[in-house]
């Protein structure tokens, strides 16, 4: 027989970050859960009722279109800021004076406060006195994203791209800092071209930066709240409602409790699922 | 193919990184730039393979001036500390892509790589990931890459720096034979005296940007030109001292003093200085004979090194230290004797050239 001695202590020590997560996750998650599953007027009444939230919820037609357009939104800021921050990253110098002028320069526009970014973008883009806005119309563009579903998402993408793609620019050129010298040189012993040097020497080196990059804009992008409400209020319409947007919308717009901690509960593990089937598909990806 | 480096210099912002160098390597030879860190071994290499162009001088290969030819077009290979390959490739891949950019067919590339694989013992690991082997794999596939592309010079840059103790002594061995049988001419940059004497063929010491003696490995080990020389191919360190040479005798002041050896006798009388080689200083006088004359110490310290020991000795004014095979404990403050070798001993003048 094994005889293991037990020391109760340890768990002592566990108790500070217990109560820690307790209070600032699992305790806030959890009245999310309670409202999830339960009718409420108020007076703390509570009234059981089952997964019937989640089934409206997953059943309109309204989180539907907030989806789609949330899936599409996100595909589309990944699609150009990642190809982007890594065209950026390559032509950016990689010694002397200039690398840490260009390294603030692309620092600043992740330094500014995320409801600033909304605020600027708007009065950039306002057609009739924004510096964009005017300028469009004033060549013949017709544009005014505050009427048109197609301006407000351009606005919207350019707005995400200004403000990101220095994240992916920062985390490529720290990849590319990594390399050594010496893998330069062989590839010109070797007579590589340009872009083979790309392919095979810079892609693969980067490709641990570049998976951190991917999964953070994925993640960022897919819970946009801030500058979005500030830029467009998720209009016209309903054409910019993303997740995000459309959960306060229901929440405090029409304080439908029960619906929107449904929503909340799904919208928490649509993401956790995408990144967890993304995270593994990499790291099997980098395993071979 | 011959290099010849024709009067050529480096300068970067001012500062000079290669002194103005000449330099003849011949076809097919296997040669060691042997010189401290930053003494400019790297430089050389980088300007042959034509990385860096001198800032004036000239690179001539078997005959034709090559300064201005590009990296590409010069057929070279180099190999360096880093354990530099293609990261996505496949060991395969990794050892074929000379051949690929060469146009040569999917058979002849089979067989090359093959042959070459086997060679480097590397024929189990074809199909892995250069990620996933060790890094004395990884330095074997660069240096099959190498091997592969026949280039008509090969550059080695510290190539065993990274390498466990034990690859690196067995690479040491093969190097110039595989490089002896593909037919290129090898420069090997390394740091090492050891190695140097160990990969044997040419060598080139190099101190501070200067090419102080060129020839053969042992010529330049027995009879260095200079003081510099003798400094820079020696380890454990050479040791140094001064002596006086009154007509046919020399004498260490205050230890000993012998007969002048014949190629000294027409130099005037005066102060020299000594140069002697750790091993030629050893414990036990094997030989009985009249060339090992005998002198007292003080250790100050005793270490092993490999199967060695170093004794480090105060002999009057001078720290010394002794090489001895076989394991040698003694205590620190015991006074013991030393059997100085005189065939060892290398004389110099003021200016550090040699007698010889």
């Amino acid at each position: 027989m094994i005889i293991k001695t037990v020391k109760q202590t340890a768990w002592f020590f566990v108790v500070p970050v217990v109560l820690l997560v307790a209070f600032n996750a699992l305790i806030p998650l959890m009245t999310v859960v309670n409202y999830a599953f339960q009718e409420t007027f108020g007076d703390n009444v509570f009234f059981w009722e089952g997964l019937t939230w989640f089934e409206q919820v997953l059943n309109s037609d309204r989180f539907h279109d907030a989806f789609l357009r949330q899936i599409m939104f996100t595909s589309i800021i990944l699609l150009i800021e990642v190809p982007l921050g890594i065209v950026i990253a390559l032509s950016m110098p990689r010694k002397g004076p200039w690398v840490s002028v260009c390294l603030v320069l692309m620092a600043l526009p992740l330094l500014i406060p995320w409801n600033v970014v909304g605020a600027m973008w708007n009065i950039f883009a306002l057609p009739d006195i924004g510096l964009l806005g005017y300028t469009l119309n004033s060549i013949g563009i017709d544009y005014n994203f505050t009427q048109q579903p197609v301006s407000a998402w351009i606005t919207t993408i350019l707005m995400d791209v200004w403000h990101w793609t220095s994240l992916v620019v920062l985390l490529a050129y720290a990849g590319l800092s990594a390399i050594p010298e010496a893998y330069y040189q062989a590839a010109k012993i070797d007579g590589a071209s340009r872009w083979a040097v790309f392919k095979w020497i810079q892609l693969p080196k980067m490709k641990r930066v570049l998976t951190i990059a991917i999964l953070l804009r994925f993640m960022d992008s897919f819970m946009i709240y801030t500058e979005l409400i500030v830029l467009t209020g998720g209009g016209p319409g309903n054409s910019t409602t993303l997740l995000s947007i459309d959960l306060v919308k229901l929440a405090l717009g029409q304080f439908d409790l029960g619906p929107a901690a449904a929503m909340s509960l799904i919208y928490f593990f649509i993401v956790l699922l995408i990144c967890w089937v993304f995270y593994t598909l990499m790291m099997k990806n980098e395993q071979q | 193919m011959s290099i010849e480096l024709k009067n050529i210099t480096k300068v970067v912002d001012g500062i000079i990184h290669i002194y103005p160098t000449n330099l003849h390597l011949r076809d097919k030879e296997f040669n060691v730039l042997l010189g401290a860190t930053l003494s400019g071994k790297t430089t050389l290499l980088r300007l042959m393979a034509g990385l860096e162009k001198p800032s004036s001088g000239e690179v001539w290969f078997s005959g034709k001036n090559v300064t201005h030819v590009s990296v590409q077009h010069r057929n070279i290979a180099m190999v360096y500390q880093e354990f530099i390959n293609y990261p996505n490739f496949s060991v395969f891949d990794n050892i074929a892509s000379p051949l690929k950019v060469a146009g040569k067919t999917p058979d002849e590339i089979k067989q090359h790589v093959g042959e070459i694989a086997e060679l480097l013992k590397l024929s189990k690991y074809l199909d892995r990931d250069v990620a996933s082997l060790s890094g004395g794999q990884q330095q074997r596939i660069a240096l099959a890459r190498a091997l592969v592309k026949q280039a008509s010079l090969v550059l080695l840059d510290e190539p065993l720096a990274n390498l466990d103790y034990k690859l690196r002594e067995q690479l040491r061995e093969e190097l110039p034979r595989l490089f002896a049988e593909s037919g290129s001419t090898v420069v090997y940059a390394t740091s090492e005296p050891e190695e140097a004497l160990m990969l044997s063929g040419h060598i080139a010491t190099l101190y501070e940007g200067e090419i102080i003696q060129y020839g053969k490995t042992t010529d330049i080990y027995r009879r260095p030109a200079n003081l510099a020389s003798a400094k820079i191919f020696s380890h454990p360190p050479i040791n140094i001292t001064k002596v006086v040479k009154s007509k046919s005798r020399i004498t260490l002041p205050g230890v000993a003093d012998w007969p002048c050896p014949e190629v000294f006798q027409d130099h005037i009388d005066g102060e020299y200085i000594l140069g002697i080689r750790p091993h030629h200083l050893s414990l036990k006088n094997l030989e009985q004979s009249e060339k090992h004359i005998r002198i007292s110490g003080n250790v100050q310290l005793a270490e092993i090194s490999g199967s060695a020991s170093l004794i480090h000795l105060r002999i009057n004014e001078n720290d010394w230290i002794s090489e001895s095979g076989g394991i040698h404990p003694y205590s620190i403050g015991e006074t013991i004797n030393v059997y100085m070798n005189l065939d060892g001993c290398l004389y110099f003048d003021h200016d550090g050239k040699a007698i010889h």
